[in-house]
């Protein structure tokens, strides 16, 4: 589902990721995890097209993402649906329209809106908060909003870049669920997070970043070295 | 149908907003509206009165005294067309005359019938075949008996022309000055919508709207208030023209013997010229504001 061939991306110089490749298959549900700075978000942003590989090449669902023409790049992220931290609902619109939107935006008919946001809202769990505005929601109801917008054009892939930084953990733990069913109904799902004991108790594919490279790629814990001292040291050595 | 109501929903809901910037800058797409409106009521009418001078001047005009003989007219006649530089010779008679004048002052006509008799001499109309000849035909037809004097405005009409000639193409680079300072003035007050919904865009971006989706709203933004400059300002300067035309119409035509050019042709052109220069500087300017934020 996505492939990187050798993947290097740099910044004026600064490494962002170096020569990774790495292969998710389809339905898989993988967690990106490193340190501060490693290239996650440089990987998430290669696969959005928000920037563009110095060299290797991106597949995404069959796609050459690396050699997309820019018109073409609104069509390819119809099928990559994404999340933030930070939820990124607009504030002035109801829990209804923030879901419409994404649907308007792809020029879907009023008859189908409006048949298939309630439907979309329920499976995540806020059918009644429908008229409610953002700031009228908690901090997970409004990450439910969010991915019900991710999802309700059905992409292939949901990207979720630290969904649950800004949540407690019960609440972490539902929206981790939701994720959950989501994967289980066949979207593939790539996940950046901090959060140790979520990567843990899912017990999914973990590939770990550090420095632009990959440097470990496991099913089950979450793990990443760190290199101090010139010494690389796994990180449940130093807990 | 459905996303072009969605853009002007939209479009009016930010100029709503936005009202002072919106409202400063259709009045500076007003105000440049003006000032071009100016420049080609001057170019339309300048170039009336050269057509009309032209066609009037265009011939070597002989006048005959009015107690000349036909007999030596005729001979004057034969004598100019023996000539190697003349191409033809019309006889305008003074009754000929008058009623061209006539003609020519339109509603204010009327003045000439107070005259009495008509002051009007009869004429020979010459058209040379080389302008170059000029002189020497003027110089022949002086020479004649019975001939009271002859005029030749080539060299002025030539003048005029070239006076209006250059100020059409002054006022072009005026014009696009102006209309550069326009996109410009467009363009900062969209990009203000622009930063105010740059996290709706960036989402829209996410979500897979194409650029002409999100460019949609403020492309609208645009032409809407290009729109209303060019409908305020075409409005005012029809309104001060025909006030023009009622004070002075009569007057100019009794002076240039040129008449004004008509109130409802000129507005019509310039609505059209308004509305076409309006919508193009509206969107001219919001493409403009969005480019940046379109990148990628
Ligand atoms: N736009 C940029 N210009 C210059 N350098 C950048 C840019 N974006 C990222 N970098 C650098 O690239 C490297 C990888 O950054 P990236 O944002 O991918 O890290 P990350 O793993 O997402 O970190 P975090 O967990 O803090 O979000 C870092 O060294 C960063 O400083
Ligand atoms: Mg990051």
């Amino acid at each position: 589902m996505i492939t990187f061939d050798k993947v290097t991306k740099k910044y004026d110089g600064q490494i962002g990721i170096e020569d990774v490749s790495i292969d998710i298959e389809k339905g898989e549900f993988v967690f990106l995890v490193g340190p501060s700075g490693a290239g996650k978000s440089t990987f998430i942003k290669l696969i959005l097209k928000e920037i563009d590989a110095d060299s290797g090449s991106i597949f995404v669902d069959g796609q050459k993402v690396t050699e997309l023409l820019s018109r073409e790049i609104p069509f390819y992220r119809r099928k990559v649906g994404m999340i933030f931290q930070d939820f990124r609902l607009l504030p002035k619109k109801t829990v209804f329209e923030n879901v419409a939107f994404a649907m308007e935006v792809v020029h879907k008919s009023k008859a189908q809106i409006k048949r298939q946001v309630p439907r979309i809202l329920a499976s995540v769990g806020i059918e009644d908060k429908a008229d409610k505005y953002p700031d009228e929601l908690s901090a997970g109801e409004q990450q439910r909003v969010a991915i019900a917008r991710a999802i309700i054009n059905n992409p292939t892939v949901l990207i979720a870049d630290e969904p649950t930084g800004n949540l407690d953990p019960e609440t972490a733990k539902d929206i981790m669920q939701l994720l959950d069913q989501i994967n289980a109904r066949g979207t593939t799902i790539v996940m950046v997070t901090h959060a140790k004991d979520i990567v843990d108790r899912m017990h999914k594919r973990v590939i770990a970043i550090e420095g632009g490279h990959v440097v470990s790629d496991k099913t089950g814990q979450y793990q990443y070295y760190k290199t101090i001292g010139g010494l690389r040291i796994h990180e449940s050595d130093i807990l | 149908m459905k996303a072009i109501f969605y853009n002007i929903k939209q479009a009016f809901r930010q100029i709503g907003r936005n009202r002072g910037m919106s409202t400063a800058s259709i009045f500076s797409i007003t105000a440049m509206l003006l000032i071009l409106g100016l420049f080609f009521i001057i170019t339309v009418n300048l170039n009336l009165f050269t057509e009309v001078v032209k066609a009037d001047y265009d011939l070597v005009e002989v006048y005959v005294e009015d107690d000349a003989s036909q007999m030596t007219i005729n001979k004057d006649i034969e004598d100019l067309k023996a000539l190697d530089e003349v191409e033809s010779i019309t006889f305008r008679t003074k009754d000929e005359a008058l009623k061209i004048m006539k003609k020519r002052w339109g509603e204010s006509g009327y003045l000439l019938d107070s005259l009495g008799e008509n002051p009007l001499p009869s004429s020979l109309l010459i058209s040379i075949k080389n302008v170059d000849d000029a002189e020497a035909v003027i110089d022949k037809a002086n020479a004649l008996p019975g001939i009271e004097s002859v005029k030749y405005y080539k060299e002025t009409v030539e003048k005029l022309t070239k006076a209006t000639n250059f100020l059409q193409t002054g006022s072009l680079i005026v014009m696009a000055f102006l209309v550069l300072v326009s996109i410009i003035v467009v363009s900062n007050t969209v990009k203000l919508t622009v930063f105010a919904r740059s996290k709706e865009i960036e989402i829209m971006k996410y979500i897979g709207a194409t650029n002409w989706f999100i460019r949609g709203p403020f492309l609208t933004e645009g032409i809407i208030i290009g729109l209303f400059a060019a409908l305020v300002s075409s409005g005012l300067i029809t309104l001060i023209y025909s006030k023009v035309v009622d004070i002075i119409g009569t007057d100019v035509v009794a002076i240039l013997s040129s008449p004004l050019v008509p109130t409802d042709y000129l507005a019509g052109n310039l609505l059209i010229i308004f509305l076409a220069l309006g919508i193009s500087i509206g969107a001219c300017g919001s493409i403009v504001s969005m480019r940046k934020f379109l990148d990628k």
